[in-house]
Order: C-alpha cells, then structure tokens, then sequence
C-alpha cells in the first residue's frame, strides 16, 4: 500500500512529518527550561529556519499568525497578575486600589501591590508559552496542512480530511466576510456598526455552509469513503488497541515533560504506546483501500532535520537530569539569568534544517512560471490543443491569470 | 450506458415533481447534450445519474437510474466514483486538495490504484488536458478556465465510463470553451467515453453533439433524438439554428462549417442589403477611468486602463479568463480602490462613497449572483430592496416580473437555479435605475428566451440614458445589445470601437452570424430578418 511510486522527477519539499517532527521537539525544548535566554533561543531558531526554508504558499504565513498569539499571551499573562496579584513578595513597583471581595471568592484578590517579581515570573512563563506556540506556527509555515494529511495512516485519514476542511473552514470564512460585506455595499446596507454586523452574521455562516455541503457532494461523488468489509473481531481489535496505545503515549509524553514523574523519564511507556497504536492503525486500515500518489520519501534530509530536533530537546533533558545550573530562572534574586552552555549548543543544532532541507520548487508567483510568449502553454505539445488552434489570441496563458473565484481580488 | 426508466423525483416540499416519469438512454461513446430553459431540472437529471441525486440532496425519486449495469438504488455515489466523473457548476468548490497534481490524483487516491498507474495517469491528463506547465500550482491561483480543465482532469484520471458536465463552458471565454469542448471531444473518440453535458450556451456545444435530450420544463416529457432534428422544434436555440429556421435549410446546420456550405441562397438574398449602421452613441460622459492600475501582490490585474462611458451606452468588456475585466467592474462599482489612477462615477469617487449613496449611482450585479441575496423568499427580497433603496413597495417584484415571469415568490434564493438567482439578483439591482449598470456575466445559466428579456430591458435602460458596462464571453450578447466593444488582455485595453467592428474582425469574438455570412458584416438573426424582409422594398 505504501509501495513508492516511480521516482519523482523532483523533491517536493521536506517529508511534512519531519518538520513536525522538529518543531514538537523544539517546542519540546522550550517547555523544559524557564531561562528566557534559550527560550528567545529557540525563538530566533525557529524563526530563522522559517526564514530560510518557508515557500510562498498561503499557509506558510502562519508564523506571523502565531508570533502575535504569542506576544498577546504575554500581555494577558502580565496583565493578569497586575490585575490580580500573586502575592510574590519583593521590590514593589506600584501600587492599585485593593478591591474587597466577598467571603466565598477567599484566594482570589484583585489590585494590591505589584513587584517586579512577579511581573518577571509573568513574562517568562508567558514567554515560554509563546515560544511553543511559535514552534507549532513555524510546524504550519513549513509543511502544508494537505500532504501532512496525505502520511496519515490510511485508517486515521478520514478523520483527519474532517479536521483539514474545519481548518480551512476559517479562511473560508474571512473571505466569505470580504464577499458579503462587498454585496452589502452594493445592496446600499450598511457594513459598520451594529447594523452591518447583525446583517452579515447569517449570510456569510449561510455560504460557509453552503461551501461545505459542495464539498462534502464533491468529494463522495469522488470515492472518499469507499469501504472494503472487514470482520468484527478485527474491526475491535484495531479500535482497542489504538484506544490503549494513545493512553500509554499521553501518558508517557507526560512523563517526558514532567521531570521525575515516572520510571524511565516515561519513555518506556512512550514506546510501549507507539507499538500499540501502531499495530492498531495497521488492522484498521484493512478498512479501506486507500492508496498514495507519489508518497513523500523519507531520506537523508528527513533523518537529519528529525535529529537536530531530537538533539535539541535531547540536550535540554540532559541537562535537566544532570542538574546544570541556570535551566530554571528564578526571581530571586533579581539578575541576569546565566547562560547554561551546553543547553544552549543543543539548541543551536537546532539550525541545521536551514541549511539540509531541500528547497520546496512549488511556486505561487504566477510570474515565476510564465510561459515564454513564442510557445503558450504546452501549445502543440498536447493534440488536444490543436483543433482550437487560433493564431490571434492565444488561449489561455498560464500566466498573467489574476486568481479567480473566491479568492479573486482578496490578494492585495 | 445511462438509462433512465420511469424515473420521477420530488424534492422534500416541493409541489410538483421536477423529474416526471422520465425515460432515457445514453448509449455508449456518445456525447450527449442536455438543453432546456432556466431552472426545468437540467442539473437534477445530471446529478441523478451518480446518484447524489437522492442521496446526497434528499427528495424522493421513483423508478431506476442505472450506469453501466449498476443502479443508484444499491450504489451510493462513492461507490459510483470509478464509473461516473461529475464535474459542477463550480469547479472552485469542488476541490479537495490544494495542488493541481494532488486534485488530479485524488479520486485515484480513494479508489485504490497502484501507484504506478497513478502516475503514468496523472501525466496523460496533464498532457490531455494542458495542464502540465501548472503541475505544482496552487489550485487557487488558477484562472476560470484553468480550474475548469483541473476539474474535468481530476475525474478523468480515475477513467470513469461516463462523464457527466454541468455548463462547462458557461465560465470560460470563447477561446477557452472550444479547448475544453475540443478535450471533451478528443475523449469521446479517442476513449469511447460516454459524456452528458449540460449547457446555455448552445451555439458552442452543438457542434459536437451527437444526441440532445430537451428539457421542456413543468413536467413535460424529454425530447431525445439527433441534434438536428430536436433543435428544429426546441424552444431554446442558438442564433444558427435560428438563422437556419429563417432560412428554411433542411437538415439544419449545427456548425458554421456547414452552415456556410448551405448560405450561398441566403446570401444572393441579402446582396446589396447592408446591416443598419448603427450611429455611435455619445452621451453624457457618466462615469470614467483614468489610467486606473491595480496590484494584487505580484499581480498586475490592471495596467494604466483608461476609459469613459457616456449615458445611453451599453459597453460590452471581453477578453479571456483573467485579463481584468471583473476588477475593472469592481474599480467602477467602487467595490475596490485602485492602486494608482482615478475613478469617477457622476462626479464622485465610489470608493468613498456611503453604500446609500452608492447605489443611487452605481448597481453591480456580480459574477456569483448569488452573494447579493440573502432573503428568506423571493418575496422577501425584492421587498427588502424595495426598502433599501426607498423604493415604493413592489417596484423590484415588477422588474422581476420582467426579467424573468413566473417566479414562485415562496421560494428560497438558495434553491433557485443558477438562472433564476441571476434573474433575482439582477432584478435587486436594476429596481432603483441607478444610471451606471455594471453587470459581471450577465447570462450565465440564462437560456435564450431569458436572455432576450434581458436584451430588451438593457436596451430600453439605455434609451432612458443609462449607461451600461457589462464583462462577458458571451459574443451573441455582445452582438444583440453593445454598442462598443471593449477588449482588455493582460490587465491592458488593447481594442475599443464600436461592438460591430470590434467582434466582426476577431475571429475570437465573431458570433455565429457573422462567421456564416462573412465578410458581410452581419451580427444577428434579427437583423438579417428585418433585411430579408425589408427585401422587396429595397429590391
């Protein structure tokens, strides 16, 4: 089933699972440390990669998306405790008007003191989280939603086209927001205000929907969910054991992140789990009679760019376990963090995929690939062209096209 | 191949059937037309060949559809996938993946086919089709024509026995509809593949057509036999079948090949006789463009275009798939702002203008009609419209009436066919008489009789000394109602006279009357049967 085609003609990219691959170790990486030195690490890695490795697709802007998800989770997080306080003693910077509340809400305090402590804590665990969350964005930018879709086993696919098209689902709907808010405008209905937002929620739900009832019509007319009959027994078998592999794998993932939690840092569970689910996902394949159109290969580029991931986060659990100092930033007291050497080199490994990962040739610029004027598009090349053949105006130029559709006009 | 027996279907709450006691056959390596006018069940009878008819819409359907041997009744439409490729309206929602070669590869994907079959498939279609130089493109950069041909591809590759098409020209300029047809074709011979297609448009579809299926509409039975002989008596027909009638030419014609071979009468009867110059209009100046540029990124959709419409003109704007004509509509509706340059609409600017204002200035009816409307009924529309606009109450239902009679005004705009909701949509905008009229496509899905209403409306709106700038492909349009012709390429003007001149020397552009009767400079029936009838006066 996973037989490989004949050998493309060119790479296409990175295996999508090893930018997955890299980015949870990254963000694997962040989550083990608290010194805000290696997470801006981690941070200027990743967003250096991107740089390097990212091609013009749409989705490859998702960094950016995830970047201001970040710095809004500092915000909020240091406002927070601005707001309310967590009573962490130390150099007061100012003062808010105590707020009594209640008997019943005893442990929640509003206003207070603010120290510098506690607005440092914020920030760092803050930080923390926007730098994982920038490891996911960088996930996004890399590899494109569809093929990560296309190297899921064949039994989780269907699932999986149900999270794409709900991903897909918001775009869809920021485009359908421009298309309603240009038919009001020609309708004389106003677009701001109240007025113009009430009036808009029911079309453009009403087109969304729409949109994914053609879908959903176009892609059973086209074989998606087609089903070859499989026993019962085998159908439990596949469903139990992915069921109990998942558990054991969250379990022992936890375990990784949690230092100390369990026996053997929970990798045995990890392992355990992924044998598990994949025996499971095997016999639930039997399901269907999916086959892949030019696979991705899995090659040198992919164990390397997977491996300076693994370094990374291995580096940081290895300094964790042997205790380096300065892995976990304290407060007290209020100075520079220092910088654990070795930490730091594990993530710097974390570069190499900028320079091994082969370059996507996939482009979007409908200028790049312009047809040179003296041939059109494959004219004469391909018979079909030929009873149309007219010499005045060439048919269909493949490029100066503006996008059409949905999309048209939404570019700029 | 496809047989229909006794097949009748209701959708859920619907009055009367749409489908009646329907019985058909298609046999094997045919290409097979579906006609009949707007909204009689064209797209029903498609999709109830794969079966998405009942089982995707609801509704209940009587008797048996069977493709290839396999019933609908036993085989959903998945299950139908290897022996049925149903391309839409609109391709652009049909799409699954995101790249060209994935789209292609899909159906495959799920019907399980070896790896190696799949490749050497998806290279035969690209070059099939000429698609290979967009291998890697994202689908949503491609233009009308591009998708289209994407979309008949990604069927194809799974080589179903049958295709089924819904208007697959409607979107495409001419040059790119005689190269998908010409595809169509080329599989039909080549691969003994079974094609029903449904199209307005019939002037460009009959030529290939081996059979037609009227469909009259209102319960009445199919008409199914050669094109030839259902054309002679179906109530929608192309301006050569029309000229053919005129002319009293027994077989008809389907093709300008072989009406030209019958014409040589015709012409003796015209010589001498001159089509009727039509006197340039010059109006007002109403609303203009002044070295209008747009950037989409990278994309240049409008370079440096000038251009000024006067009160009382109907100016037609062509050009293929993507050379701008839809931003150009979309400048003068003050929808977008240009990049550089001025737009000016009676005065002012419709950019900054207030949507109230707007309107009484400037009515847009878009390419998708459909996002104008979002009433719960007919009804309801058109006198939400009627409030908008300060109208008195029924104005819209009145221009309704006119653009298309008959309407259930019960009915949801979402349940309109392509042709109604256009019908609709433009009624919604032509109610208030703004003076500049902007129409994106006016007929797709139109059928004749419709498209005849529409004519006459345009043509009294101009009268009344509005101006009318309307985007399309369709050249028999162009040829009834413009009286300038503007061709735009690569987001440049690059042709702009009189709509006589303009389509009578593009050999693109010409109508059917006129590639019949040329050199003459004819452009459509009715004014070779105002000249044949005018005869013996001039004689």
């Amino acid at each position: 089933m996973t037989r490989r085609s004949p050998a493309p003609s060119g790479r296409r990219g990175l295996h999508p699972g090893a930018w997955w691959l890299w980015a949870a170790c990254m963000a694997g990486a962040a989550s083990r440390t608290t010194n805000p030195i290696l997470l801006l690490l981690i941070g200027g890695v990743v967003a250096f990669v991107v740089a390097a490795r990212r091609t013009s697709a749409p989705w490859s802007r998702s960094l950016v998306v995830f970047l201001r998800l970040g710095l809004v989770v500092i915000v909020l997080r240091m406002a927070l405790v601005v707001l309310f306080g967590n009573r962490l003693p130390g150099h007061v910077l100012f003062t808010l008007p105590h707020v009594p509340l209640p008997s019943w809400a005893e442990g929640v305090s509003i206003g207070g003191p603010v120290t510098a402590e506690a607005l440092l804590q914020a920030f760092v665990q803050g930080l923390r989280l926007a730098v994982v969350l920038l490891c996911f964005g960088a996930a996004n930018s890399l590899a494109s939603p569809y093929r990560l879709l296309r190297c899921l086993p064949a039994v989780l696919y269907e699932a999986g086209v149900a999270i794409t098209v709900s991903l897909a689902f918001a775009p869809e709907l920021v485009i359908s927001i421009g298309d309603v808010r240009d038919a009001r405008r020609l309708r004389g209905r106003p677009v701001r205000g109240f007025a113009g937002l009430r009036g808009m929620a029911v079309p453009v739900l009403e087109s969304a929907f729409d949109r994914s009832l053609q879908l959903a019509s176009s892609m059973d007319a086209r074989g998606y969910g087609r089903r070859v009959p499989v026993s019962r027994g085998a159908r439990r078998w596949a469903t139990g054991g992915t069921f109990l592999g998942l558990l054991l794998v969250i379990g022992g993932v936890y375990g990784v992140l949690v230092a100390g939690s369990l026996p053997g840092g929970g990798i045995p569970f990890v392992a355990v789990g992924a044998v598990l689910v994949g025996a499971g996902l095997a016999a639930g394949g039997r399901r269907t009679n999916r086959t892949r159109y030019r696979p991705d290969p899995w090659g040198a580029p992919e164990w390397l760019v997977s491996a300076s991931g693994v370094v990374a986060v291995g580096a940081l659990v290895a300094a964790g376990v042997l205790g380096v100092a300065g892995l976990q930033f304290s407060v007290y007291p209020l100075a520079l963090p220092t910088l654990p050497w070795l930490a730091a080199a594990g993530i710097l490994v974390g570069l190499l995929p900028a320079r091994v990962a082969p370059v996507e040739r996939r482009s979007t610029s409908p200028a790049a690939d312009r047809p040179r004027p003296t041939d059109g598009p494959g004219r004469g090349s391909h018979p079909a062209a030929a009873p149309s053949a007219r010499p005045v105006v060439a048919v269909e130029p493949a490029g100066a096209d503006v996008p059409v559709g949905r999309t048209r006009g939404r570019a700029a | 191949m496809i047989r229909f027996e006794q097949v009748s279907f209701t959708y859920d709450g619907a009055a009367r059937p749409t489908l009646d006691r329907v019985d058909l056959a298609v046999h094997e390596g045919e290409l097979c037309v579906v006609v009949g006018p707007t909204g009689s069940g064209k797209s029903t009878l498609l999709r109830a060949v794969n079966g998405l008819v009942p089982h995707f819409t609801g509704g209940r359907l009587t008797g048996d559809v069977t493709v290839d041997g396999r019933s609908t009744r036993d085989f959903p439409p998945r299950e139908l996938a290897d022996v049925v490729g149903m391309v839409g309206q609109n391709p652009a929602a049909s799409f699954v993946t995101d790249s060209v070669e994935d789209e292609l590869a899909y159906t495959m994907e799920n019907l399980g086919l070896d790896p190696t079959v799949m490749r050497r498939r998806v290279e035969d279609t690209l070059d099939l089709l000429g698609l290979h130089e967009l291998r890697d493109r994202p689908l949503d950069t491609l233009s009308g024509g591009q998708q289209q041909r994407v979309a008949i591809g990604a069927v194809l590759t799974a080589s179903p026995r049958v295709l089924v098409l819904d208007e697959p020209t409607s979107a495409l300029d001419p040059a790119a509809a005689e190269e998908v047809l010409a595809s169509l074709t080329r599989l039909v011979h080549d691969l003994g593949l079974t094609v029903l297609l449904a199209e307005h448009r019939l002037e460009r579809v009959l030529p290939f057509a081996d059979a037609v299926v009227l469909v009259p509409g209102r319960g009445a039975p199919l008409v199914v036999g050669p094109a030839a002989e259902v054309m002679a008596e179906s109530p929608v027909a192309p301006p050569l079948i029309e000229l053919g009638r005129l002319a009293g030419w027994d077989p008809l014609p389907l093709s300008v090949r072989d009406a030209r071979r019958l014409a040589g009468g015709l012409r003796l009867r015209l010589d001498g006789a001159r089509p009727p110059a039509s006197a340039p209009v010059t109006g007002a100046r109403l609303a203009s463009a002044a070295s209008v540029s747009v950037h989409y990124g990278e994309v240049t959709a409008l370079d440096r275009v000038s251009l000024a419409v006067g009160t009382g003109e109907i100016v037609a704007v062509m050009g293929r798939n993507g050379s701008g004509k839809s931003t150009l509509l979309a400048q003068l509706a003050g929808v977008r702002a240009p990049t550089s340059g001025t737009v000016r609409v009676d005065g002012a600017d419709p950019a900054g203008l207030a949507p109230r204002d707007l309107v009484a200035r400037v009515g847009l009816v878009p390419q998708d009609a459909g996002v104008l409307l979002y009433g719960e009924s007919v009804g309801a529309e058109c006198s939400a419209a009627d409030r908008d606009t300060g109208l008195v109450p029924g104005t819209t239902a009145t221009v309704l009436e006119r653009v298309l009679p008959g309407m259930d005004p019960e009915r949801h705009p979402r349940d309109l066919s392509e042709g109604q909701r256009l019908a609709l949509a433009l009624a919604v905008v032509l109610a208030p008489a703004p003076p500049l009229l902007l129409l994106d496509e006016p007929t797709r899905g139109l059928d004749y009789p419709g498209k005849a209403r529409l004519v006459a409306l345009l043509a009294e709106l101009a009268a009344d000394g509005h101006a009318v700038v309307m985007a399309t492909h369709d050249v028999e349009l162009v040829a009834r109602v413009a009286t300038r012709a503007v061709v735009l390429a690569e987001g440049e003007v690059v042709g702009d006279g009189p709509a006589r001149d303009v389509v009578c020397h593009s050999p693109v552009f010409a109508p059917q009357v006129a590639k019949v009767l040329s050199p003459d400079p004819w452009l459509t029936v009715d004014e070779v049967r105002a000249a044949l009838l005018g005869e013996p006066v001039r004689g």
